[in-house]
C-alpha cells in the first residue's frame, strides 16, 4: 500500500471533498481512483500528478498528488 | 438596412454617411477595424495626436438573433503598445449599431479647445452635442445620469475619468443589458477616445433591424449552432462557475503568476477561486450567470455582491481576479471585488492596472497582499490623476521604468496576462508574436495546453507550440470579425457541426457561400494586414519577444525559463 493525495475541483466537490489522503494499492491506477470516486470517466476534463498532465493508466507513486478537474474553459 | 460607414470629424465637428467602400465590404469585426485602421491612419502618427483614427464595429452577424454575436471591436493606433489595436468587448452596442445601420463608426481628427463632447448615433447620422454635466465624472455616474437623461434602452460607450486623462492604461466601457459595464479592456483605447474629447456615445437604433438574406436557413443555421454551444461542457462550467474556474486550475499547473511574477502557484488560491466564489455568491444572494449582451448563451458573467448582499460587481472575470490576486498576493475576494468594480469606474484595465499594482508592489510602493492598500491608491491617486496615479494609470511597462524595476511582465509595453509563458510555452509564443502585445485572447493556447479542449500538448515541451499558437490566431482573427464571442471557439475546437454552422449564419445573412478556406484566409489576412502597420509604424522581430526574466529566472514549481530562440519565435510567420 502506499500514501497519495487526492484534490477535486468545481463539482466534483460536491457531496465528496476538496483535499483527501488515500491509501492506495501498488496496482491502483488513476482510473481506478476515479472509479471509486463514482466520477463518470467522460466528465473528467483533466488529470494531473504532481502538478503535470496524467492520464488513467498511470499508476501514482508514494507521496503524488493527484488532481481531478471537470471539463473547464474560461481566459 | 444597407449598412453604411458613419464618420465623424472632431476638428470640425461635422458628420457624414458614405457608402460602404467595395474592398470593405466583406469585412466586419476586428477584420474590418484592422482594415480600417492599415487604410487610413499614418502607422508612425502619435496615438493621442489629430492623425489616429477610433474605428469602432459591429461584428457580421451582430445585429441578428445568432447566439452570442453581440460583441463589438473598437480599432485604432494603440497609446500604450504603439501598434494597431482591436480590443473586444460585450454590452448592447454592438447589438444596436448594426440595427441602426452602422458598419462602422470612423471618429477622426480633435478638437481644438477644452472643450468636451457626446456622440448620439442613429439611423440618421451622427450628431454631436457639447458636454459639460459629466465631465470628470465616473463611469457609473455616466451610466447613471444617461439612463435618466435619454431612456434605458440606448447603448452607451463611455470612458471614465482616466480617459479624460488620456492614461495608457485607459479603457472604453460599453454598458451591458442591466446598466452594468463590459470593457473594451487593452491598450489605452479610452485614451484615444479622450483624446477625441469625447465622453461618451450614445446609440439609439429607433426602429432600424439587421437585414438577412435567406431568413430561413439562417433559423436552421442557429438552431445547429446554439446547440453546439450549450451542449459543450465548457459552456456549462462556465455558467456555473464562470472564467475564474481557471484559478485552481492553472495554479495546479504551476502557470499562475504570482507575486509579480516571481511564483507559478498562489497560496492563497482557494480562497480566491471560482468555486469559492461561487459559493460566496450563492451565500450572497447575488447572480451565478449573467449574458453580457441579449443572446448570450453560455453566460460566464454573475453578479457578485457583498457581505450585506448589495451588488459590488459584476462581469468579475479571471483575468482580473488572477491580476488583483494573485499578482499581487491579495487573498481577500472582497478588496479584489473593489478594486475590480474602481477600476471598472475609473475606466482603466483591469489586466493592465493590476499588474502594475504587482511592479510597485515589487518596488515597494505599498507591499504585496496590501488590497486595501490597492483600493486607497485607485480612488485617491489614480482617479485623481496625482502623479503616483499617473504612473500606475499608464501601465506596468511605466510603473517598471519610474522605479528602475527589472522584473515587468509586458511585451510591447502591454501587460501579460494570467498564464507564465515559462510554465505554459505556447501562450508565450502568443504573447511575443500578437500584433497587439501582450494578450492571451489572441491565440488562446491554454485550451490545448491546460484544459485538453482541441486536443492535447503538454504545456512544458517546446514542439508544437509554435504551430499551435498559428493556427489558433489564425481562427481567432477570423473570429473576432463575425461578432462571436471568443468562447464559442471551445465548441468549435471539439463539436464539427460548430464551425460549418457558423458559416451557414454568415452566408444566410449576406447570400454567400463562403466555405471553411475563406475563414481561413481571412484569419490570415487580418493577421497580415495588422502587421504590415505595425512594421510601418517601425516594429520589427526584435519586438516579438519576451522580456528579458522569462529567460533568466527559473519559475517554481517547475523551475523552468522560457526557452525558445528568436529564429523559433519568427516561424510563426511562416504562412
Amino acid at each position: 500500500m502506499k500514501r497519495i493525495t487526492v484534490k477535486l475541483f468545481a463539482y466534483f466537490r460536491d457531496n465528496r471533498f476538496k483535499l483527501e489522503e488515500r491509501e492506495i494499492s501498488e496496482e491502483t491506477t488513476v482510473g481506478d481512483i476515479v472509479d471509486a470516486l463514482g466520477i463518470d470517466r467522460q466528465e473528467v476534463g483533466v488529470l494531473m500528478v504532481n502538478s503535470r498532465h496524467t492520464e488513467f493508466v498511470y499508476r501514482p507513486a508514494a507521496g503524488d498528488v493527484l488532481a481531478i478537474f471537470p471539463v473547464v474553459g474560461g481566459g | 438596412m444597407a449598412d453604411k460607414i458613419f464618420r465623424v470629424n472632431m476638428t470640425n465637428l461635422t458628420s457624414t454617411i458614405e457608402e460602404v467602400p467595395p474592398a470593405w465590404a466583406g469585412y466586419g469585426g476586428r477584420g474590418l477595424t484592422s482594415t480600417i485602421v492599415s487604410a487610413e491612419v499614418e502607422p508612425t502618427c502619435h496615438p493621442l495626436g489629430p492623425k489616429n483614427k477610433l474605428v469602432i464595429a459591429p461584428g457580421l452577424l451582430s445585429g441578428t438573433v445568432a447566439a452570442n454575436s453581440g460583441r463589438l471591436s473598437i480599432g485604432a493606433k494603440s497609446p500604450l503598445t504603439g501598434t494597431i489595436k482591436e480590443a473586444n468587448s460585450g454590452g448592447t452596442a454592438a447589438q444596436l449599431l448594426a440595427r441602426a445601420g452602422v458598419k462602422a463608426l470612423i471618429i477622426e481628427g480633435q478638437p481644438k479647445g477644452d472643450t468636451w463632447y457626446s456622440l448620439a448615433v442613429t439611423p440618421e447620422g451622427v450628431t454631436v452635442n457639447e458636454e459639460t454635466e459629466l465631465i470628470g465624472k465616473g463611469n457609473f455616474a455616466v451610466v447613471d445620469a444617461l439612463t435618466k437623461r435619454t431612456g434605458g434602452k440606448q447603448g452607451l460607450i463611455t470612458i471614465g475619468p482616466a480617459g479624460e486623462m488620456k492614461m495608457g492604461g485607459a479603457n472604453i466601457s460599453i454598458k451591458d443589458p442591466d446598466g452594468g459595464l463590459r470593457s473594451s479592456g487593452r491598450g489605452g483605447l479610452g485614451a484615444v477616445l479622450g483624446s477625441k474629447k469625447i465622453k461618451f456615445i450614445a446609440i439609439d437604433p429607433k426602429d432600424g433591424k439587421v437585414a438577412i438574406a435567406d431568413p430561413e436557413k439562417f433559423r436552421e443555421a442557429n438552431k445547429v449552432f446554439a446547440k453546439a454551444l450549450v451542449d459543450h461542457p465548457v459552456s456549462q462550467a462556465l455558467g456555473q462557475y464562470g472564467t475564474n474556474v481557471l484559478v485552481n486550475i492553472i495554479n495546479e499547473s504551476g502557470g499562475l503568476p504570482t507575486q509579480n511574477f516571481s511564483k507559478g502557484q498562489f497560496a492563497g488560491h482557494e480562497a480566491i477561486s471560482g468555486e469559492t466564489m461561487h459559493d460566496t455568491i450563492l451565500a450572497r444572494g447575488g447572480r451565478i450567470k449573467h449574458n453580457c449582451h441579449p443572446g448570450c448563451v453560455i453566460q460566464c458573467s454573475q453578479v457578485f455582491n457583498d457581505a450585506a448582499g448589495n451588488k459590488l460587481t459584476s462581469g468579475f472575470e479571471y483575468e482580473s481576479i488572477w491580476a488583483m490576486g494573485a499578482d499581487c498576493c491579495v487573498d481577500n475576494l472582497d478588496h479584489i471585488a473593489q478594486a475590480d468594480k474602481l477600476m471598472d469606474d475609473i475606466g482603466v484595465d483591469t489586466i493592465e492596472t493590476s499588474v502594475a499594482f504587482g511592479v510597485a508592489m515589487e518596488a515597494g510602493v505599498l507591499a504585496f497582499g496590501d488590497g486595501a492598500g490597492v483600493c486607497r491608491i485607485l480612488q485617491e491617486d489614480i482617479a485623481k490623476g496625482t502623479p503616483l496615479g499617473r504612473i500606475i494609470g499608464n501601465g506596468a511597462g511605466s510603473v517598471g521604468r519610474a522605479f528602475g524595476i527589472t522584473r515587468v511582465p509586458v511585451v510591447k509595453n502591454q501587460a501579460i496576462p494570467a498564464y507564465d509563458p515559462r510554465a505554459i510555452k505556447g501562450i508565450g509564443i502568443t504573447y511575443a508574436t500578437s500584433t497587439q502585445g501582450a494578450d492571451h485572447t489572441m491565440g488562446y493556447t491554454i485550451a490545448t495546453n491546460i484544459l485538453g479542449v482541441g486536443g492535447k500538448l503538454d504545456p512544458l515541451t517546446k514542439e508544437g507550440q509554435v504551430e499551435l499558437s498559428r493556427n489558433l490566431q489564425i481562427a481567432t482573427a477570423a473570429i473576432d470579425s463575425t461578432g462571436m464571442c471568443l468562447f464559442i471557439a471551445f465548441a468549435a475546437l471539439d463539436n464539427a457541426t460548430c464551425l460549418p454552422a457558423l458559416i451557414d449564419l454568415i452566408n444566410a445573412k449576406y447570400g454567400l457561400s463562403l466555405t471553411g478556406d475563406d475563414v481561413v484566409n481571412l484569419g490570415k489576412y487580418i493577421l497580415r494586414t495588422e502587421r504590415a502597420f505595425n512594421t510601418a509604424a517601425g516594429f520589427t522581430s526584435a519586438d516579438d519577444r519576451l522580456p528579458e526574466f522569462f529567460y533568466l529566472e527559473p519559475l517554481p514549481p517547475h523551475n523552468v525559463v522560457f526557452d525558445f530562440t528568436g529564429k523559433e519565435i519568427d516561424t510563426f510567420w511562416n504562412f
